[in-house]
């Protein structure tokens, strides 16, 4: 109750200021009156007593000034004169206060827009019921060799996924999945179309309900049962219209009659891939084995379950997963021990959000580094407009306006100024995020929840009211200290100022300095990582001229190998007659084209190997004759596939450089040795050696790997060759990327097969530029955070010396008129900006030594403590500080002492 | 006049609490008041003393309500609350302790020490 009559009181004292005021005047008067009336009762006239009384009473206006500040809503009732004289202070210096509120909102608007990215992409929650208890089924196997190279760890097997769906005791929910193409045909024109596979209890575990119809189950996925599919929402538009009747009708998918169960709802995303249908895998049991490593795995944890309990469940049952399953009569499911398979459980989020958040992080950092400088930049300004008030400033202390009423009065302004900026700068971030959102690497992960939303309002709102703080402080308590008869006295005149005065502005500058050379340096860092990754043979040459486009060919459609491989060898003859075209040839898979990699084991020749040993994984594609000479990449040693070699089956391979050299010395030796995939499979010959190619982008090291031609027979097991039925086929032309090719290449296949679609048309470059995405992102934005503390740092600099310069005028005037040389003053001016801005240079090469390390994850060719970069950037900012000050230097040398004098 | 001190900083709100605890009186009463206790020894900045009642006021030592004079004019009147009673309690045991050191401290002799 008391704390309610407080408020009460409180509440009414700002309402009824007036009547408060003039209550308080009355007691004054009172007090006057009924001392005059005592003194005139002793004897004096009335007009002597009423002066003798005032006499008496002091300083009237003072102490009702200190009246007011004792009253409990003082605070309160005085803010907003404050904010009016504020407003008034800012209006009156529409120069200053232009200049101050651009480097405000420029600083909260960047800020602001990379935060929302931040914030979409690594803050906020994945958009499915229980995201937080969602994770990942990753797994490594640190034993088998070669498996290093995997980005995703162990995948799972299909027969993994039955052992751990039905023996787990930690998870509700469990499955696999993987991606896949599939045609669609018999609506428009065929079309290929992204297919996830799912297990039972992946949508399960998701919990993200189906806008129609019902989800995949476990009776959706019998072997050779009816066929059944999910739509996306894109999907279900886009092809129907968004027809609410569509659950139940069929249409083909792979040439099979596929009824349409459920459509899932808007926005719903796939961990992070865009699909057009969900489709059931239909995994036959009876002739499961342990291995066939394909799938990732997803569930959902039982509630209260912990990730580290999880792993203890996940390897409990790898060994029961290896007494339950074969690899066939003979084989020791054991041999998999050797592999010391090891369940990594990760937070589902983390493996969506996976190699970016180094990135955005790193750009917050700078961003924020910017956000700092101008700060400092702010705070330089109304130092300096302090300077310029100080008669005012005295004039109202001596007044009585009391220290801290001081204080908040400079705090309040400069809080306007940070809220004003941070409305500016919302117009900023809005156009900042779509800015990043165009810029951003193609793999960001979640780029279409990216945007200015309620959080990236309040952290606007944050970051306009801590800012003010930050660049106010040191003015608002400036405004409380001027000392009031020395300025008083010296009203008008400029002295020559203490050195104490300048050492907040020195210190300012001097930060900035440091700060823009730790952004220079993270930038020119960047540089270099791309200098290097540029010359990275990438292993194709001229990627413009050459266009991609993959084509599979479903069993249902064609299931006969050797007419598979007749279907890609015509559509291969009538590609290489479309005018200007100089090669045409194909391969399971491009460099840098991002699918999952094919890895598996190669024995070599002549090498011992342990009873039960498992030699080291290799990567390996199917290439077509012709295809290494189509792309550019070059055969170091022995010769190509031939079509002869191909359709008659000969047992021929080859390797790239790098496993030639491991396993037989040399590139030339290795040609005519022989390797094999299984000791119980017949050898094949390495006929050829190709140069290495960094097939999982230019960043990465380039893989050892193993070519195939596009009919192998027995490969992995006894059995007829099986063709290569999804293939990127690869074009040599001066028209890549133009609609009329598309228009013809369209026409050449399908003039072979009516039912083929296309599907990731475009140029190797296009394929390139993705793959160096990640780098040129990081590249282009700390060349933005940088040049932003390139100017304002200098900026700062430039600003500071003028000032002091036309302080100083004075001064420079009596050294001039007593002999100094102009070329003296040029120097002193210039040397208090050197020594500035070489102590800048020298922290900021410290503190950029300490934070670069950060940034080791982006970098490729070049250490975080390049040595060139850092004293190329560091000469180079300190030059350039230079240039800044010989502007003001040089007005100071002309000063005309006469009229520098006579000018007071 | 010279027979006057300048009141110490910081007891003006002891003399003052100590002045209303002797009845509610209004601000120039609370200057008599001072002057006819202090036997007229203590002189008090006359407008001084608003602030400092304010000042009590926001604390919750006195409180003030608007009444007649004894001159039948408007005018402030300021009364004791309890806490204001127990602060003047504390501060005026505080300043008897104070004074008694002081005087023992000053009135001591050579031979004792």
């Amino acid at each position: 109750m008391k704390l309610l009559a407080s408020l009460r009181s409180l509440a009414s004292a700002v309402f009824h200021r007036a009547r408060v005021d003039s209550e308080m005047e009355e007691e004054l008067r009172a007090h006057v009156r009924n001392r005059a009336d005592d003194l005139e009762r002793s004897g004096s006239t009335r007009a002597e007593a009423e002066r003798q009384a005032r006499i008496e009473f002091g300083a009237h206006e003072k102490f009702k000034e200190e009246c007011r500040e004792e009253r409990a809503s003082f605070w309160l009732e005085t803010l907003w004169p404050d904010v009016r004289y504020g407003a008034r202070m800012l209006r009156k210096n529409p120069g200053f206060t232009a200049v101050a509120l651009m480097t405000v909102a420029i600083g909260i608007g960047a800020n602001a827009a990379v935060f929302s990215v931040v914030n979409s992409v690594l803050l906020k929650p994945l958009p499915y019921p229980n995201a937080d208890e969602l994770v990942s089924l990753h797994q490594v196997a640190p034993g088998a060799a070669g498996l290093a190279d995997f980005e995703n760890g162990l995948l799972l097997s299909p027969s993994m996924y039955f052992t751990y769906a039905e023996q787990n005791r930690t998870f509700q929910s469990l499955g696999v999945w993987t991606t896949d193409i599939s045609n669609v045909t018999g609506i428009a024109e065929p079309e290929q179309v992204r297919a996830v596979v799912v297990s039972d209890g992946v949508l399960q575990a998701l919990g993200v309900p189906p806008r129609l119809g019902r989800w995949l189950m476990a009776a959706d996925q019998v072997p050779r049962g009816p066929q059944r599919v999910m739509l996306s929402y894109g999907y279900w538009q886009r092809r129907f219209g968004g027809d609410p009747g569509v659950v139940g009708r069929n249409i083909m998918v792979d040439s099979q009659s596929t009824e349409i169960v459920g459509v899932m709802p808007k926005g719903f995303r796939f961990v992070d891939t865009n699909f057009d249908l969900l489709e059931p895998a239909q995994l036959d049991r009876s002739k499961l084995i342990l291995a066939g490593f394909g799938y990732h795995g997803i569930a959902l944890l039982k509630p209260g379950a912990r990730i580290a309990e999880a792993n203890a469940d996940m390897a409990r049952m790898v060994p029961i997963w290896m007494d339950s399953w074969t690899n066939g009569p003979k084989t020791d499911p054991h041999i998999y021990e050797t592999w010391k398979i090891t369940p990594v459980l990760r937070p589902l989020k983390q493996e969506v959000i996976g190699n970016v958040s180094e990135v955005l992080w790193v750009v917050m950092g700078t961003i924020g580094l910017v956000m700092l400088i101008a700060c400092a930049n702010v705070t330089n300004l109304l130092l300096v407009r302090v300077e310029a008030r100080q008669q005012e400033l005295a004039v109202r202390a001596a007044l009585g306006a009391g220290r801290g009423r001081m204080i908040r009065g400079g705090l309040v302004e400069s809080l306007l100024l940070g809220l004003m900026g941070g409305m500016l700068g919302v117009a900023v971030a809005y156009n900042g995020v779509r800015f990043l959102v165009a810029m951003g690497p193609a793999n960001l992960p979640r780029l279409s929840e990216i945007s200015v939303d309620a959080p990236t309002l309040g952290f606007i709102l944050l970051l306009s009211v801590v800012s003010s703080l930050f660049f106010g402080l040191i003015p608002a308590l400036k405004y409380a200290g001027p000392q009031t008869s020395l300025v008083l006295v010296s009203a008008g005149r400029t002295t020559s100022t203490s050195r104490e005065r300048h050492r907040a502005r020195n210190l300012l500058v001097i930060g900035q300095v440091a700060m823009a050379l730790v952004l220079l340096v993270s930038a020119g860092l960047m540089i270099r990582t791309f200098q290097a990754l540029r010359i990275v043979d990438p292993g194709f040459a001229d990627a413009r001229h050459l266009q991609l486009m993959r084509i599979g060919i479903p069993d249902s459609l064609i299931h006969e190998t050797q007419r598979v491989m007749r279907t890609q060898n015509e559509i291969l003859d009538r590609l290489a007659v479309i005018p200007g075209v100089q090669s045409a040839a194909f391969a399971s898979e491009m460099p840098m084209e991002g699918f999952d990699s094919d890895w598996d084991t190669i024995f070599i020749e002549g090498k011992p190997y342990h009873k039960g040993e498992i030699p080291p994984l290799h990567f390996y594609k199917h290439v077509s004759p012709g295809f290494l000479a189509a792309t550019g990449a070059h055969i170091i040693s022995g010769r190509d596939f031939t079509w002869d070699a191909v359709y008659g089956l000969r047992p021929v391979v080859m390797v790239s450089e790098n496993l030639a050299r491991e396993a037989w010395g040399t590139a030339q030796n290795a040609i005519g040795k022989r390797l094999t995939e299984d000791p119980g499979l017949p050898w094949r010959e390495v006929i050829g050696v190709v140069q290495d190619v960094p097939e999982k982008g230019v960043q990465e090291k380039a893989p050892a790997i193993v070519y195939w031609p596009p009919l192998v027979e027995n490969l992995f097991g006894k059995g007829p060759a099986q063709p290569t039925r999804v293939v990127t086929f690869v074009v040599r032309t001066e028209r890549a990327g133009t609609e009329s090719l598309l228009r013809e290449m369209r026409q050449a296949v399908w003039s072979v097969n009516a039912n083929l679609p296309l599907a990731s048309v475009r140029t190797m470059q296009e394929v390139y530029d993705k793959s160096m995405a990640r780098t040129s992102f990081t590249l282009v934005m700390l060349g933005i955070a940088g040049a932003l503390a390139l100017v304002l740092g200098l900026t700062g600099i430039y600003g500071v010396i003028s000032y002091t310069v036309s302080q100083r005028q004075r001064e420079i005037g009596i050294r001039l008129a007593l002999g100094a040389q102009r070329q003296n003053v040029l120097q002193m001016v210039l040397g208090q900006g050197a020594k500035m801005a070489l102590v800048g240079v020298l922290i900021g090469t410290g503190v950029a030594f300490a934070l670069t390390r950060l940034m080791t994850g982006l970098l490729v060719g070049v250490t975080a403590h390049d040595p060139i970069t850092f004293a190329g950037v560091g000469a180079l900012l300190f030059l350039v500080a230079l240039v800044a000050c010989y502007l003001p230097a040089r007005r100071a040398m002309r000063v005309d002492p006469m009229v520098a004098l006579r000018h007071e | 006049m010279t027979s006057q001190a300048q009141i110490l900083p910081g007891t003006l709100d002891l003399l003052i609490l100590k002045a209303v605890s002797l009845g509610p009186l209004h601000g120039y009463g609370v200057l008599l008041r001072i002057e006819q206790i202090s036997g007229g020894a203590l002189l008090v900045e006359q407008g001084a003393l608003y602030p400092a009642l304010f000042r009590l006021v926001r604390q919750g030592l006195l409180k003030a309500s608007w009444g007649t004079s004894e001159n039948n004019r408007r005018a402030k009147f300021y009364e004791l609350t309890s806490a204001g009673r127990k602060r003047l309690q504390q501060e005026a045991d505080g300043w008897n302790r104070l004074a008694a050191a002081i005087a023992t401290a000053l009135n001591t002799r050579p031979e004792e020490v």
